[in-house]
């Protein structure tokens, strides 16, 4: 019988290199906070050699939503929609005390004045460290958003088996 | 503690320090040692489990009493 002697340290390099751990995360909420508490497991995971996905849906899309730029669906009432839901990274508003946008002016100074990323900054980063973006078609067609709108990197378009899919081999899969 | 390769990251939160380590780190040569200089404490848990997941080797960790804050000098040898 051959025995080969690997070092530890190798192997286990060559492991990740080959499996890596999977983490894939279900972006509902388009709220700045748990955006960005999205985005920082991601970046987080993506800098520990872990495999990212993220699936933006319903309220999330805002999150990769081109700024001032508004989709013109066929019916009046996703055209309304379209005009009360303005997208853009850096129009998220807060969860809590967003104040008609003086809480959330706020917080994105203090952000600012502490050197900490804010949401456009980590996606940017996001996708740098090659963290799979995907929107979900269903809800894009319910709220009237065309594909046209969101920021350029998006992977794919895509439903519910896809995720399923990235999710059955995922280690950490989150709702946020 | 002998770094090969010196990271600044004072001021920078979590998630910056360790995302600028895996950048930095792919630098660097297989035995090498980075030294990542922080005022986040969270580096003190952050980096080891950095370490762990990724494979590479977490060689010590210092503390500096800096102007304000501490100082947090994490050294991490290439893999």
């Amino acid at each position: 019988m051959n025995a080969t002697n690997v070092e530890p340290a190798t192997a286990l390099a060559e492991l990740r290199e080959t499996k890596p751990d999977k983490v894939t995360l279900v972006v509902l909420s388009g709220d700045m906070d748990r955006v960005m508490a999205a985005l920082i497991i991601a970046t987080g995971a993506a800098a520990m050699g872990m495999q990212v996905t993220m699936f933006y849906t319903f309220w999330g899309l805002n999150a990769i939503r081109k700024e001032n730029v508004s989709s013109t669906p066929k019916d009046w009432l996703r055209r309304a929609f379209g005009w009360l839901n303005k997208g853009g990274a850096s129009r998220l508003p807060l969860s809590r005390f967003h104040f008609g946008g003086l809480g959330t002016t706020m917080m994105k100074k203090v952000m600012k004045d502490n050197r900490m990323p804010g949401i456009p900054e980590l996606m940017e980063t996001a996708q740098d460290l090659g963290v799979k973006m995907i929107a979900c078609t269903t809800t894009l067609g319910l709220m009237g958003i065309s594909k046209e709108t969101l920021i350029d990197g998006i992977d794919q378009l895509a439903g519910v088996s896809t995720y399923l899919n990235e999710a059955r081999h995922g280690s950490v899969n989150l709702f946020i | 503690m002998q770094a090969d390769v010196k990271l600044d990251t004072l001021g920078y939160f979590c998630p910056m320090p360790i995302i600028l380590t895996s950048k930095k780190i792919k630098e660097l040569l297989p035995g090498q040692v980075l030294e990542v200089i922080s005022d986040d404490e969270g580096i003190k848990k952050d980096m080891p489990a950095w370490c762990e997941t990724t494979g590479h080797h977490m060689v010590g960790m210092e503390e500096e009493n800096g102007a304000d804050k501490k100082i947090y000098k994490a050294y991490v040898k290439k893999v």
